[in-house]
């Protein structure tokens, strides 16, 4: 089996307008023609399953996935229940859904499936699957939009749908149902009076539009919170699913995108936009946040033992999988071992005071919970190797020491003598000499570097540290 | 009795209503003919489905081991109250029935389906039949309109009727043998502050007392929210399992306990004042409208309410208040 990929990406509006009233808005027909071409570049790529990630359907308890094979009701909108009534009857592909659900949870997000007669699948869903799959032959999977959801939760959620796309050999195409400025009149208009609720929110319209047209999807996620303030109402669920769109396709800026339409709909930005994964020639633009692999965030309120478990990560670019087992620090009268710092590949403890000293084991860039090794492995699975950063994994190596030593009561300041080791001295003695000057170079212990073949895990450096054990009182 | 005749017919004809120079006097001085209608409690009444499933009523499908049970006594404590009080209809403002455009209420005189709560499927999926009092319905779209409300009656017959609405009609009155009137939430706090809600809130409160004194009949309104409402983001394996409820914070719990101080000790005016704060501070649900509207109802009291329960649902603070408003008004003090 091939591996899965992502084919394309669409955003789209959620007013119902565009399915039960094309005719009576020249803009809301111009979105309904972009759905329905939409819909045909979907068919002619072939894809095999639709993602719809809905800002009309806001969860609380994580993120849910539809799981019903074949939901079927009538939607009435909320407010726009004069348009009449959209019946559907719609293709879940529920394996996938739950397969998703389970890569969530190895990447330390709580979510769960739900598969109940009768439930109201949102309108932004509706619209999305009536139009981009009239005949409901592709398979569609619906996520909500969980209200208290952050960057780094909604960007593992799009990492876990990822992994289970690559596993399953989908062709998948990413939906997100969504206003731009969602700014509507309060109070009834006839149609014909339709138009963006205000120049601001149509000057940012435009301007994130005008990004999106030259494939940098990033760069919108990375002004989401200010596009929130800008030109959002505080409904429940903030500009978040660019957050998602832009961690499906790899966090870039280089897509190929192209607008179909932008126009209103009763005050709001509704625009229907295509972006195709094919790198646009534009240079891949640097981003200032991380990028984050794992959630680690505040998910565990009820109960921190019970209900939230530490994830297992999963095979990817940044955390080895077939690696040596890890262990429990060994415990003893003398020893110092810390919940923050990585766990052991073997029966040892993380450090041993012995009189007025403290020594460590050695100490790679490995991180506590998550196993993840910042700036990137040295190799896969396979043993083939990977690009990666020096100056990352040595400024983690330095972290994973601090952490230690202050568990024992002490401080980066009290490092004596570190022998350090590379598997690559001549690509990455600089880098990690450059970080060293700016960390522990400052504190002036003693240092020997060595070149080594290979270390257990897939790491590029490794330091044994000695240091003076803090008072005893 | 003509001229009595005429005022009539000027009130009940649409037509006439609006176009007659005596519109706006006519009803007034017809009220003051009729027999005069009657809030006779208003009740903080909230929502969570948790209750409704912790009750196991036949009409919702999931099944629970109890739960909540604080909160549920406070309900048959309520109901307890007004057993033997004569009613004719609920009026119930629901905050999950959110409309963005104008405030909207259920216009067809009955409305039956299945209510599926899209946060909480697991818990509640209810089977629902009930009844619209669509005159008085009709009474308060109207005045509402008039005093300047951007209004809209919901008449499609495929529409669902939100979980909010129901579990509190159902906590209410189980036996669903009073009609009621529906409103939805207008999101104003949303659009522009809690302070402009307020001031639509209060308006539409102020006109459906008004639309409830003149119709002759006698009303429970009905505000269906919870007080402090940050969500535990987690849910405990067996939902119902009270050892795990609690209150999401400290400053959640002072700035519930600061509101039912004011409910308990007739300080209506000062919930109203303090309203901004607490919507933004506690995440409260009063974000809705629910609450302003509910005491603008009653003009805003200055006697002490009755707490009936207080508890908190995955974390959210909730209270069960009654106002028994037919002990206070004019002439039966």
């Amino acid at each position: 089996m091939s591996q899965g990929e992502l084919v394309g990406s669409y955003i789209v509006p959620v007013h119902p307008h565009t399915v039960l009233a094309p005719e009576q808005n020249e803009g809301w027909q111009r979105l309904r023609d972009a759905f329905d071409e939409a819909a045909k570049r979907i068919k002619e790529a072939e894809a095999d399953l639709l993602i719809i990630y809905s800002t009309t359907w806001p969860s609380i308890i994580g993120h849910q996935i539809q799981a019903d094979p074949n939901p079927e009701w009538v939607m009435v909108d909320h407010d726009f229940h004069a348009l009449g009534s959209i019946p559907y009857s719609f293709n879940i592909d529920a394996e996938f859904a739950h397969a998703w659900d389970q890569a969530n949870a190895k990447r330390g997000l709580k979510s769960r499936t739900v598969n109940y007669t009768g439930f109201p699948i949102d309108v932004g869903s509706v619209v999305a699957l009536k139009l981009l799959n009239p005949d409901n032959s592709i398979p569609a999977v619906i996520v909500s939009s969980n209200v208290y959801a952050n960057r780094s939760e909604t960007t593992v959620l799009a990492k876990s749908c990822l992994d289970v796309i690559k596993a399953t050999g989908r062709k998948a195409v990413a939906v997100t149902a969504m206003s731009l400025s969602n700014r509507m009149f309060t109070t009834p208009i006839e149609p014909k009076d339709d138009k963006i609720h205000s120049l601001k929110d149509d000057e940012w319209n435009r301007k994130i539009l005008e990004f999106l047209g030259e494939g940098r999807l990033e760069d919108v996620g990375q002004l989401s919170r200010t596009i929130h303030k800008q030109i959002r109402v505080q409904k429940v669920v903030a500009f978040k699913p660019m957050w998602w769109l832009s961690g499906m396709n790899g966090n870039r800026n280089n897509l190929t995108g192209e607008v179909l339409a932008y126009e209103a709909i009763h005050g709001a930005g509704g625009a229907v936009v295509h972006l195709d994964p094919t790198p646009s020639g534009a240079g891949d633009k640097e981003y200032d946040e991380d990028d984050v692999e794992f959630f680690s965030g505040e998910r565990n309120v009820l109960d921190a033992e019970g209900d939230a478990p530490l994830p297992e990560p999963l095979p990817d670019q940044s955390s080895p999988s077939s690696g040596p087992a890890l262990w429990e620090p060994t415990t003893g009268e003398s020893s110092v071992n810390s919940e923050a710092a990585p766990k052991p590949v073997g029966m040892y403890p993380h450090a041993r005071r012995v009189g007025d000293l403290l020594y460590l084991s050695g100490v790679g860039p490995r991180q506590p919970g998550t196993n993840a090794i910042p700036g990137g492995p040295i190799s896969d699975d396979q043993g083939a190797p990977l690009d990666y950063d020096i100056k990352a994994q040595t400024r983690a190596v330095v972290e994973n020491i601090t952490r230690i030593l202050e568990e024992a009561g002490g401080s980066i300041d009290d490092v004596l003598d570190v022998t350090s080791f590379l598997v690559d001295m001549d690509r990455d003695f600089s880098g990690y000499n450059e970080v060293w000057a700016e960390t522990l170079g400052k504190v002036g212990p003693t240092r020997t570097t060595l070149a080594i073949r290979a270390l257990p895990t897939p790491i590029a450096v490794e330091m044994k540290v000695i240091a003076k054990a803090p008072q005893e009182n | 009795m003509a001229q009595l005749a005429a005022l009539f017919e000027s009130w009940v004809s649409p037509d006439l209503h609006d176009s007659s120079a005596d519109a706006d006097i006519a009803p007034k001085r017809l009220a003051c003919l009729m027999t005069q209608g009657e809030i006779v409690a208003g009740c903080l009444a909230p929502h969570p489905p948790h209750l409704v499933y912790a009750e196991n009523p036949p009409q919702n499908e999931p099944v629970a081991e109890g739960g909540w049970e604080q909160l549920r006594w406070g309900y048959e404590r309520l109901r307890e109250s007004l057993k033997d009080v004569e009613y004719d209809a609920i009026v119930l403002l629901s905050p999950h029935w959110q409309t963005y455009v104008g405030t909207h209420f259920l216009g067809l005189p009955q409305f039956k389906s299945l209510s599926v709560d899209p946060v909480f499927p697991n818990l509640f999926r209810y089977h629902y039949d009930l009844n619209i009092d669509v005159d008085l319905t009709m009474k308060i779209h109207d005045k509402a309109a008039e005093a300047g409300l951007a209004v809209t009656m919901m008449e499609n017959p495929d529409f669902r009727v939100d979980y909010g609405t129901i579990t509190t009609g159902h906590m209410f009155n189980p036996e669903w043998d009073k009609p009621l009137v529906v409103i939805s939430s207008n999101r104003s706090r949303d659009y522009y502050s809690v302070e402009v809600m307020q001031e639509m809130m209060i308006e539409l409160g102020k006109v459906t007392r008004e639309a409830i004194l003149e119709s002759g009949k006698k009303v429970v309104v009905l505000a269906s929210n919870s007080l402090s409402h940050r969500h535990f983001t987690t849910e405990s394996a067996i939902p119902e399992d009270m050892s795990k409820e609690h209150i999401t914070s400290h400053a959640m719990h002072l700035w519930d306990m600061r509101m039912i101080e004011y409910f308990r000790t007739g300080q209506a005016q000062r919930i109203l004042d303090e309203m901004p704060e607490f919507t933004e501070q506690a995440i409260a649900e009063s974000d809705g409208g629910g609450l302003s509207w509910l005491l603008s109802t009653l003009d805003t009291p200055t006697y002490p309410a009755t707490l009936h329960g207080y508890g908190t649902i995955i974390g959210t603070g909730n209270a069960i208040v009654e106002w028994p408003e037919r002990n206070h008004t004019e002439g039966s003090q």
